[in-house]
């Protein structure tokens, strides 16, 4: 095994780009959690994108115009889930988990005459000199345009959260719903929102991987990225820029394991390419131990009314 | 001071099956405190609730200073003067003070700006508040003050407050009704719902009745007794309670320095708990609500279990034994929430009975249920406590807060208890069903059972204890006989007011 084979600067600038699949939907998601809905459905909503911005993107020559196609994409199938959890009360773990299920069905019929196409490349940003400064350069300023754009957005949400009126309106509509109706604010109006703007984000994430990071079309390509961006979400105990770290932390067990693969370790490769998901159990078991006085960590930070169905009933 | 407010004219509201609000009319005039009185499900919440635009009247119409007023949404209501402080609060825990004020404001201004203005606020009218602390580490009384801040921001017109001194001591209430006069000095009109008389002959200039969603009279409540109001609001004469006579017994259940963690997130732990409880006995346990009475039932039904010492049965201990152990052995409970935790809501009466009763009915053999005990036994509860259900096959969902009570009760009074909790017993339950189960609870002290109340209701304390005990931070005082108890003992004993001792200006 050589591990002087394992650029550090390397490693640390693919891993951005290999967390930024999953640190777009979990971003999206969380929007979604701290409205007070629970959305199972990434994976399905990340290949649903991952599939329609491929195709758009194949079809016109614009990788741009593809991004664009897959977030809207995915938020249309995101209204499916917000239809009818929203107004015909549906329960939303098992509507999630159909919506799963639907998109990976859904893609692999639209990807059918796109396999094994190439897309068109999307150019990395080029920063004159900044990229030449040894280490900093390579890993902060030689990437492509979305890897900075999803920097900006985590940023974005988190300062709409913390400090805008909206992220108020947003935490009180997931934290208890009937008083928030009470005030007189439009509950379910909210929440489709959320719904939609996570859609949007999984459907980002899903066609980065297809364009950017693959890039090609297969079938499930996404191999659990939506499942690993829901547990960052409970991770990160619903604050956006724990998102970021625990993506990065994702990102970069998934880069390690890869490196450790070609060094040649002497472990079977199966073992390497399970340990980011082994790893992702181990944090959430760590993070929902109960501490002293008997309360669960996570449950600290969860909104009051995740999950829960919201039925105007004055 | 006799111009018109608001005008109700003929307001009516009916849902599938029942008519909450039929042809209401009355008036509230500026700067008066006007009580809405009535039973549980008299329509005073539907009331307030089309005044403040949550929900449209079907007929009927309401003038505000003259000029129609139908208020679409909330929103409208208040900017047009309404403010309302609800019954459940409307806050969010996880939210801080000012956080919880911005949402209720159209306009808010800046985090900043506003915590001054709350600070400024809550002074002039001898509300103490931290801005920045988190709602949910708040006491009742400390989350009213944030509601009613929120509404008086606003420089509301006409401020609803749907039963206000529910969850406040004594003391607290005082506070409350000088910051009410205050406002009432400075022209704003109060609509006060409540059904404690007292409070109403106390503080308001006229009273409006409501009975089955109909009004059925107006009257002004310094002229009138607790006693009069109280039968205009069932329609009838009231039953009050009697005691049957009896010597007390041996000491049939102790408690030991019991201290057990809250398993509730915002909940309060039991701190060093010790209490004799006698045979034929009623013990008050009083408090503002959240001081440990959820955990303190827990920890006698054996829902929470703690050292085994810490409770003991006629000398045995038990304090280590799950409730079905201790159920056989006689100590029953009824904790204060109705659906979800004393009944399940989607299962029949039979099936909500048999859950607590199969140990000492005996209506499992070898593990096979004997449903026809079961039904039996749903029946003679429901007969007994005139539970009205048109059978035990009903879900409990179906049954109304106060029928669903008298089963939940009579359910564990039928079982022959030696020792029986109950967790705010007549809670949302009118005042003749109210009657019925507190009497029930004194017949089964008289057949020798000790019985443990625990309730917000100080009245009802009085009316049924023998002996009175506060629940205060997770620690219960020393019993002291109920008789002779004065408001301000009983008040202290609750810990009293909870930092309100900055004096009150103004109108005070």
């Amino acid at each position: 095994m050589d591990l002087s084979a394992i650029s550090p600067t390397l490693l640390i600038a693919s891993l951005m780009v290999a967390a930024t699949p999953i640190l777009l939907a979990a971003i999206g998601e969380l929007v979604v959690e701290k409205a007070g809905v629970l959305n199972l459905g990434v994976e399905g909503m990340m290949i649903t994108g991952a599939i329609c911005g491929f195709a758009i993107a194949v079809e016109t020559g614009s990788p741009v115009l593809g991004f664009i196609c897959a977030a809207i994409g995915a938020a249309i199938l995101s209204m499916i889930f917000g239809v009818l959890t929203q107004f015909f009360l549906s329960n939303q773990v098992a509507t999630g988990l159909a919506l799963t299920l639907f998109g990976l069905g859904l893609s692999s019929l639209l990807g059918q005459s796109y396999v094994g196409i190439k897309p068109p490349s999307t150019e990395k940003i080029d920063f004159p000199l900044l990229s030449d400064i040894p280490y900093l350069g390579p890993i902060v300023f030689n990437h492509d345009l979305m890897v900075y754009l999803t920097l900006a957005l985590v940023a974005a949400v988190w300062a709409t959260l913390k400090y805008t009126r909206a992220g108020l309106i947003l935490r009180a509509v997931g934290e208890n719903h009937d008083a928030a109706h009470a005030l007189g604010y439009k509950v379910i109006r909210v929440r489709l929102m959320a719904i939609a703007f996570g859609g949007a984000c999984a459907g980002l994430g899903g066609a980065y991987l297809s364009l950017i990071r693959v890039p090609q079309w297969t079938e499930g390509m996404t191999a659990g990225a939506g499942w690993i961006a829901l547990a960052i979400v409970v991770f990160a105990s619903w604050r956006p820029l724990r998102v970021l770290l625990g993506a990065y932390l994702f990102g970069g067990v998934t880069v390690l394991q890869l490196n450790l693969q070609a060094a040649g370790m002497a472990i079977p490769v199966e073992y390497l390419s399970m340990s980011p998901y082994l790893i992702t159990i181990l944090v959430l078991v760590i993070m929902s131990a109960p501490r002293k006085g008997g309360k669960a960590r996570m449950s600290l930070a969860a909104p009051a009314c995740l999950g829960r169905a919201f039925h105007a009933s004055s | 001071m006799t111009t018109a407010l608001l005008e109700i004219e003929g307001l009516t509201k009916a849902y599938p099956g029942v008519v909450a609000n039929d042809h209401v009319t009355f008036t509230i005039n500026e700067g008066e405190v006007h009580a809405l009185l009535g039973e549980n499900g008299a329509g005073k919440s539907t009331l307030v609730k089309m005044i403040y635009g949550l929900v449209k009247p079907d007929a009927g119409t309401m003038r505000l200073r003259g000029a129609a007023f139908t208020p679409p949404e909330p929103r409208a209501a208040r900017a047009d003067g309404i403010a309302m402080v609800f019954q459940h609060f409307s806050l969010f825990e996880a939210l801080d003070v000012a956080e919880n004020i911005a949402l209720g404001m159209e306009n808010p201004p800046k985090m900043r700006d506003l915590a001054a203005q709350i600070s400024k606020v809550s002074e002039e009218y001898g509300l103490p508040l931290d801005p920045f602390r988190t709602v949910g580490d708040l006491s009742a009384g400390e989350r009213q003050r944030v509601e009613i801040i929120r509404c008086l921001l606003q420089n509301p017109k006409l401020l609803i407050m749907d039963e206000p001194t529910s969850v406040l001591t004594p003391q607290e209430v005082d506070i409350l009704f000088k910051t009410l006069e205050q406002l009432r000095s400075e022209g704003t009109s109060i609509l006060y719902i409540s059904h404690k008389l007292d409070e109403i002959r106390r503080l308001c200039d006229t009273a409006t009745i409501l009975r089955l969603g109909k009004k059925v009279d107006t009257c002004n409540p310094r002229e009138e007794s607790v006693r009069t109001m109280a039968e205009m609001m069932v329609g009838g004469t009231l039953h009050v309670p009697e005691r049957v006579p009896h010597a007390q017994g041996d000491v049939a259940l102790e408690i030991n320095n019991l201290s057990v963690p809250s398993p509730l997130q915002f909940g309060t732990s039991l701190k060093e708990i010790k209490l004799k409880v006698h045979k034929g006995e009623v013990l008050g346990v009083g408090g503002v609500a959240g001081n440990g009475q959820d955990e303190l039932t827990a920890a006698l039904s054996g829902e929470v279990v703690s050292a085994s010492g810490a409770i003991l049965l006629h000398g045995k201990s038990v304090g280590h034994l799950p409730p079905q152990s201790r159920r056989a052995m006689g100590i029953l409970a009824a904790p204060e929430e109705r659906l979800g935790h004393a009944a399940a809501p989607n299962m029949s009466l039979t099936e909500n009975a048999l859950l607590t009763a199969n140990v000492r009915k005996k209506m499992a053999r070898k593990g096979f249920l004997n449903w026809a005990a079961a039904k039996d036994y749903a029946k003679d509860v429901i007969r007994d406590f005139d539970v009205r259900t048109p059978g035990p096959e009903n879900a409990a969902r179906s049954l109304s807060g106060g029928n669903l009570q008298k089963f939940v009760i009579g359910r564990e009074i039928l079982q022959k208890p030696d020792v029986l909790v109950v967790n705010q017993p007549t809670w949302g339950v009118d005042a003749s069903a109210a009657a019925d189960i507190r009497q029930a609870l004194l017949d089964l002290a008289g057949e020798g059972a000790a019985i443990i109340v625990i309730s917000q209701d100080l009245d009802e304390l009085m009316e049924i204890s023998d002996r009175f005990a506060a629940l205060n931070g997770g620690r219960l005082t020393e019993p002291v006989p109920a008789k002779g108890l004065t408001v301000d003992q009983i008040g202290l004993m609750m810990g009293g007011a909870h930092d309100m001792e900055v004096a009150h200006h103004g109108a005070a």
